[in-house]
């Protein structure tokens, strides 16, 4: 399986917002036949400034999904979130909060 | 697709450590002190290592990051996030689990570090297959 499309949704819940992503990815441990494959690093921003940064190992689940919270908010802040693997691939998505 | 990953953090030595105590010197957490400030919400018994969700907050004023670690995997670090100005001191994700295990979570808030643990048993371990 090769690492996919992503999909994100968030919203503002109790005077913060609540943003949930889902990544398309095999994250394989060494163990595993495929070799590994992970999503090393995880990059969220909120109107395009860096609000949390992340680095995660092999022992993420296949097809990761975070769930993160943002300080206050508004309808309509861009959210955008991205991953690097460490075979250099990457993907990301932006969306804005409903 | 970018060739982005020169630019990115990765945390050879503590993401390659084989024991908790390493991985924890990785992290500069080798002497955390026990709180009950930090929050784990997870199962437990989990049906299936390869799948089990963990959210983690901490309550420690002026939390900078949470780094969850799994005791007895074969590389210990699974996470480490950093919380800048705008983002609260919380993730949910999911995790592979080898085997029951502890599962250490810890804090550094203040240029301290503080840790909370929390055993969560396994059925089916995830690691490989």
């Amino acid at each position: 399986m090769a690492a996919g499309p992503m999909k994100m949704r968030a919203s503002v819940a109790g005077g913060n917002t609540e943003v949930r992503v889902l990544m398309t990815h095999p994250m394989t441990t060494a163990q595993m036949k495929e070799g590994l494959h992970h999503i090393r690093n995880v990059v969220v921003k909120q109107n395009g400034k860096v609000v949390i940064e992340g680095e995660v190992s092999q022992a993420v689940s296949r097809n990761p999904v975070f769930s993160f919270r943002l300080k206050g908010g508004a309808k309509g802040d861009k959210i955008e979130v991205s991953w690097v693997d460490n075979k250099g691939e990457s993907n990301k998505i932006e969306t804005a909060v409903a | 697709m970018k060739p982005l990953a020169a630019l990115a953090a990765w945390n050879e030595q503590a993401f390659g450590a084989k024991t908790a105590a390493d991985a924890l010197q990785g992290i500069g957490a080798a002497g955390a002190a026990p709180s009950k400030d930090i929050v784990i919400e997870a199962p437990q018994i989990a049906e299936n290592g390869a799948v089990v969700p963990i959210e983690v907050s901490s309550n420690i004023p002026g939390t900078t990051a949470i780094a969850v670690l799994i005791e007895k995997n074969p590389f210990p670090l699974a996470s480490r996030f950093e919380f800048k100005e705008g983002a609260l001191p919380f993730v949910k994700l999911n995790v592979k689990m080898g085997e029951t295990s502890d599962v250490r979570v810890v804090a550094t808030a203040g240029g301290k570090s503080y840790v909370a643990t929390r055993e969560i048993k396994v059925t089916i371990g995830g690691c490989g297959g």
